[in-house]
């Protein structure tokens, strides 16, 4: 408790810690090469937007945190007992314009994060159609269920399960529902932000691709035993390559009507990827209507583009 | 006829997993063997009338640090299980737990950090120091005091009770979202055993708060206005008001979705009208508050901590005052940014994201008065500023963090991924726990009477730093990788296992770190002649709580104090304290009342959960009974004349000058080696000697 | 709140009990508002089942609402007898609203069985289960009120009108009058409003 000790453990703790910061970072800098650090790595203009919002974000909050805890680390260090040049006062002298600084200095950096962050929210709202080469968006029903992903495609009049080929560079409509399973998110962070998938609700998902490749999606919120085993992937590819691809998909021999729906209801993890050339029609409005009994459903289309 | 007597109860809910056979004997073992050691001690009566019964805020206080300590080392152990499985659950292996107990394990982690944890040590430390701090004997009600410390115990028991009975725990997360906690898809008792551990203590935190808002606002020592009143006692002030606002709506939601379960009712189901969306909202109206209500008061210790080690007066008393005040009420408008992903509109999200933003700004005036109270202070680096400075570097990366969780396009990226994760630990940890570990090692010489060994506290103190950043900053990068949190198992293909392993080494460390914070309990109490607080007063207090002596007498104060400024007892210390006087002193009794009250709200809740029904209208009608016999006992309290109160002060003085004349202070703390050396010598004298006869 | 020693110890215990049955009432308060939220938010959730307007009869509606009005007034006489210190008229008046309270209960004891005889429960739709909820719960607080009522007259009776049994029938009428505020709202929110 007397002055001597305090020197004595005051500087070597320190340094010791920068010694395994640096340790630590340069670590995890080496784990980082060749890794695939999604969020970091955006496919597509809705995932690229999401980033440099948070990259902006962040150096703008760094602006004012670093120099806070600078000074503050400044202070402990100048102001320790031991050092006896440091002026001292036993009495607390704020003035006015200290506290008025306090706080209309954070003020001003809210007010400007929020004039960047409320524009940003609303042009990256997920139902909002991504306007791109003036091609209309391409509607893929989705339905979380226990614990897969099944996704339709009502204009091809196909069908996959735990897989989704889409072409790029064109808006694709995901509209997210869930048949008996709680809450689930879809996510496919190549892509873009994820959004819940709910029994009786239809939330729409706008994503694109901008280059080919198979990027993995899941499910972001847990929803029992099966949750980490609902994974699924996204193909992106040209747009010729996809129209081939639905082609094949007709000659499939598994088709999904009622009788094959009933089934994939029923509780299974890890569930393969399924192909099925023609789905029921009806399927999808009559699922949700087992939620939302005679109410209609409206999916409202955002034509605004970004 | 069995239905009738046992309702679900049978032969199946008796423990067979391997966990719970474990944690069955562990509890039994632990139990008789506390039995054994209490009955030879021959310390039943001592244990009942002194402790269990005692309405005495210090004493409730440090028995809420007892149980949240043992509820700490659970918890503890519950996230080296997460840990461990996803350091090891990579391709075709499904680690050591499946996935449905994998989601207990982290379903209870988190409900007994929150509530039975941190709720319990920000408890135990208002109980004990707020009184002293405001010049008060007591709190405002001593029976809703020992009542809702055994409502929280009774909670304690109903979170571990599926060790015993059930064997299963909810395997939702910690609060239990619906639809996934409904009968639906929870058919189980775990999600029974969630709402009754939750709902008693819950009740029992609302009588607490609604106890310390009594106290504070009406029990005030004269001439000490609010704003006169210590950082500490304010914060706790806007933390309790959160409190009684928001603790209700959880009661309600939980009887909804007890409703639910048990009465068929379409509250949050998929069916029959039900909205899930409704459970979500309420649930988070409710949560995120709470993480307030643990932090405010942290925030008002380390005000209190770093204007007393920069030997100066707080930096604009005011605006700290108005920092917490603007944390409260924003921190009650901003739940929805807990679930951006829902499917809001832009505007609506927009709006959540903004007000989540404000509530930084308050938070930012926070951090500048205690770098202007630094400013030309003359700091020491006891303990408590150590974990200040700690707090300070941890916080605001979490805080940095949650900033970005505020921009709902961002957060669609970062929604249930272990930057989340790492984000609220960050705060949680580096905040709430940091700032609880620092007000324990500031107050712990008014409690015991002796400081803690400041040599092993600082080991302590860096193998949580070390443990802290190695946990958790490989979870902020495994979350921009992508990585969802709660998943039991994964791909090698994602590069994620390196970073998990090295989040559980820094776990392990942090483990050393709690390790060693025992140690430096056991240490402490070894030298506690030498580490002896003498004058009551070790850090040269700017408030009340100093001026009574270490620990204090169960009045607290012979003769209630006068204030007139703020940092009242530093303003005594200048003008010379004065020689004491004494006169008559109401005390309340002890009750046993809480004690009984809180078995039946427990056994309500277990005939809840196995629908045994005439042992909840049975309980029911015991509460009632024991309540009226409480509130028209008109006997509840006894009078400590003059005399008395000068006898016993004399013989503490006595006592006081018999521990200082054996006492040297200069030399240093006890380091490990001395320690380790010193328990080897103690075991091997117990063992040599066969010390357990006479014990 | 500052001038403490000019209080005597029991004027103080007096004044901060009835403070924090105040604060106590507020989250009460909060728990029925959670309660109204929730039947706001599943009104039109009926799953195909009946609405308010099929089941509530406005007419029973009115008179446990007159009942519960005048038993609060009652109550009222009962405090200003208990403060001139007249234990027979504390006795008649809090009497009354005792009848009156029991009056109340059993008319919606009976609205619900009627309801459940028609074959609809609060297992029927959401709609349902928020308004048994909502005037469940109410209906239990009134229970616990009456109670709370019976046991403090008796023991008015036995120890007499002291100062600690006035404190005690204070704080039992302020919760009587908070039960009827609340059920203003329910009579408001949820018997008219589902005729609007």
């Amino acid at each position: 408790m007397t002055q001597h000790k305090n020197k004595r453990s005051g500087t070597r703790p320190v340094l010791l810690l920068v010694a395994g910061l640096a340790g630590l970072g340069t670590t995890i800098l080496m784990l980082l090469a060749g890794v695939d650090v999604r969020l970091l790595n955006p496919k597509g203009v809705i995932a690229d937007q999401q980033l440099w919002l948070m990259l902006f974000s962040f150096f703008l909050i760094m602006t004012i945190a670093v120099p806070t805890l600078f000074v503050l680390y400044s202070f402990a260090w100048k102001y320790r007992e031991s050092n006896t040049n440091a002026p001292y006062d036993p009495v607390s002298r704020t003035g006015k314009f200290s506290v008025a600084t306090m706080w209309v200095l954070p003020t001003i950096f809210m007010i400007l994060l929020a004039l960047v962050m409320w524009p940003a929210t609303q042009r990256l709202e997920p139902k909002k159609t991504i306007a791109a080469d003036g091609k209309p968006p391409l509607t893929v029903q989705v339905v979380a269920m226990r614990w897969k992903w099944l996704f339709i495609y009502p204009e091809q009049n196909i069908a996959t399960v735990n897989y989704v080929h889409i072409p790029v560079d064109r808006s694709i409509q995901f509209e997210l529902t869930a048949d008996e399973v709680s809450m689930s998110s879809f996510w496919v962070p190549h892509l873009g932000g994820q959004l819940y998938a709910m029994t009786g609700h239809v939330n729409t998902l706008n994503l694109v691709a901008s280059e080919p490749g198979q990027y993995p999606g899941s499910t972001a919120e847990i929803n029992g035993a099966g949750f980490a085993g609902m994974k699924f992937t996204v193909q992106a590819s040209s747009t010729e390559d996809f129209n081939r691809w639905v082609q094949d998909m007709k000659t499939s021999s598994d088709m999904l009507d009622a009788s094959e729906y009933n089934k994939l209801l029923k509780p299974s993890e890890n569930h393969p990827k399924v192909l099925y050339s023609a789905a029921d029609p009806g399927l999808y409005s009559k699922l949700l209507m087992k939620y939302t009994g005679s109410q209609k459903h409206k999916i409202e289309h955002h034509e605004a583009g970004h | 006829m069995k239905e009738l007597l046992l309702g679900k109860l049978d032969g199946q809910a008796l423990p067979h997993e391997w966990f719970t056979i474990l944690g069955s004997i562990t509890f039994i073992l632990a139990t008789i063997a506390t039995i054994i050691l209490i009955t030879r001690l021959k310390r039943w009566k001592w244990l009942w009338n002194e402790w269990l019964t005692s309405v005495d805020p210090k004493k409730i206080g440090i028995m809420y640090f007892i149980v949240g300590g043992f509820m700490l080392v659970r918890g503890g152990i519950d996230a080296i299980m997460i840990w461990l499985q996803q350091a090891i659950s990579v391709d075709g292996s499904q680690g050591y737990l499946s996935a449905d107990h994998f989601q207990q394990v982290f379903t209870a982690h988190g409900n007994i950090m929150v509530f039975f944890v941190a709720m319990a040590f920000i408890f135990g430390l208002i109980n004990y120091i707020v009184p002293l701090q405001i010049g008060a004997r007591d709190l405002a009600s001593p029976f809703l005091n020992t009542l809702g410390f055994w409502l929280y115990v009774g909670g304690v028991v109903m979170v571990n009770m599926f060790f015993l009975l059930g064997g299963e725990y909810a395997a939702t997360g910690w609060l239990a979202v619906a639809p996934l906690s409904g009968k639906e898809f929870s058919p189980g008792v775990g999600v029974d055993y969630w709402i009754w551990s939750l709902q008693i203590s819950g009740v029992g935190t609302t009588l607490a708060a609604i106890n310390f808002i009594m106290t504070i606002l009406k029990m005030r020592a004269p001439g000490m206005t609010l704003w006169k009143m210590p950082l500490f006692t304010w914060g706790s002030l806007c933390s309790m008001l959160m409190a009684v606002t928001v603790f209700p709506l959880l009661t309600a939601t939980l009887f909804l979705m007890f409703f639910d379960r048990y009465l068929g009712m379409h509250f949050f189901t998929t069916s029959g009208g039900g909205n899930p969306m409704m459970y979500t909202n309420l649930i988070w109206m409710w949560g995120h508050p709470e993480v307030y209500i643990l932090m405010l008061p942290a925030f008002g210790a380390f005000s209190e901590i770093v204007s007393t080690f920069s030997r100066k007066s707080i930096a604009s008393y005011t605006s700290n005052v108005l920092g917490m005040i603007g944390v409260s009420v924003f921190a009650l408008s901003v739940w929805l940014h807990h679930f951006f992903t829902m499917g809001a509109s832009a505007n609506v999200n927009a709006f959540f994201g903004v007000m989540t933003m404000v509530i930084a700004i308050p938070t930012a005036v926070l951090f500048f008065s205690w770098i202007a109270t630094m400013y030309k202070g003359r700091i020491r680096y006891d303990t408590p500023m150590l974990w200040f400075l700690g707090f300070v570097a941890i916080f605001t990366i979490g805080g940095i963090a949650g900033l970005l969780l505020a921009i709902p396009p961002v957060d669609f990226q970062l929604h249930n991924s272990l930057f989340l994760v790492a984000h609220f630990h960050s705060n949680v940890i580096g905040g709430v726990l940091f700032g609880i570990f620092a007000g324990l090692a500031y107050w712990f010489p008014k409690i015991s009477g002796y400081r803690l060994n400041e040599r092993i506290g600082r080991y302590a103190f860096w193998s949580w730093i070390v443990g802290f950043l190695m946990a958790f900053v490989p979870m902020y990068i495994l979350g921009l990788m992508g990585a969802t949190r709660r998943l039991d198992h994964y791909d090698s293909s994602t590069g994620w296992q390196p970073f998990y392993v090295m989040s559980l080494m820094g776990g392990i460390i942090i483990m050393v770190g709690v390790a060693l914070q025992l140690v430096q309990i056991v240490a402490s109490f070894m030298q506690k002649r030498r580490l002896h607080d003498s004058t009551g007063d070790p850090w040269n207090g700017r408030t009340l709580e100093w001026a009574v002596t270490s620990p204090p007498p169960s009045y607290n104060f012979t003769v209630i104090p006068e204030v007139s400024s703020r940092d009242a007892f530093w303003k005594m210390k200048q003008h010379g304290l004065r020689r004491p006087v004494y006169e008559d002193i109401r005390m309340p009794r002890n009750t046993g009342s809480g004690i009984y009250i809180s078995i039946f709200a427990f056994l309500v809740g277990f005939g809840f959960v196995w629908e045994i029904i005439w042992l909840v209208v049975v309980s029911l009608i015991a509460i009632i009974g024991f309540v009226i016999a409480r509130t028209f006992d008109e006997d509840i309290e006894y009078t400590l004349t003059a005399a008395e109160v000068e006898k016993l002060e004399l013989a503490r003085e006595k006592k006081n000058h018999a521990h200082y004349a054996h006492g040297r202070v200069d030399a240093e703390d006890m380091g490990l080696r001395e320690f380790v050396v010193t328990v080897i010598k103690w075991v091997l004298d117990v063992i040599k000697n066969r010390r357990w006869r006479t014990w | 709140m500052v001038a403490h020693k000019q209080m005597d110890h029991e004027e103080a215990a007096n004044d901060r009990v009835m403070f924090g049955f105040w604060v106590y009432l507020m989250t009460d308060l909060l728990m029925f508002a959670v309660l109204f939220a929730v039947y706001a938010v599943l009104k039109d959730s009926t799953a195909g089942g009946p609405a308010g307007r099929d089941l509530f009869r406005l007419p029973l509606a009115l008179q446990e609402t007159l009942l519960l009005l005048t038993s609060s007034f009652t109550c009222g006489l009962g405090m200003i007898a208990a403060r001139q210190g007249n234990k027979r008229q504390v006795l008649g008046w809090f009497g009354a609203t005792f009848i009156l309270g029991l009056a109340f209960l059993s008319l919606e004891l009976i609205e619900f069985a009627e309801i459940i005889h028609e074959g609809y429960t609060w297992q029927t739709s959401a709609f349902l289960s928020a308004f048994f909820s909502l005037v469940g719960t109410h209906g239990l607080h009134i229970t616990f009120g009456l109670l709370w009522m019976a046991i403090t007259l008796w023991f008015v009776v036995k120890r007499g009108l002291t100062n600690n049994m006035v404190r005690k029938l204070a704080l039992l009428s302020l919760f009587w009058h908070f039960l009827d505020i609340v059920w203003i709202f329910i009579f408001t929110i949820v018997y008219l409003g589902a005729f609007v």
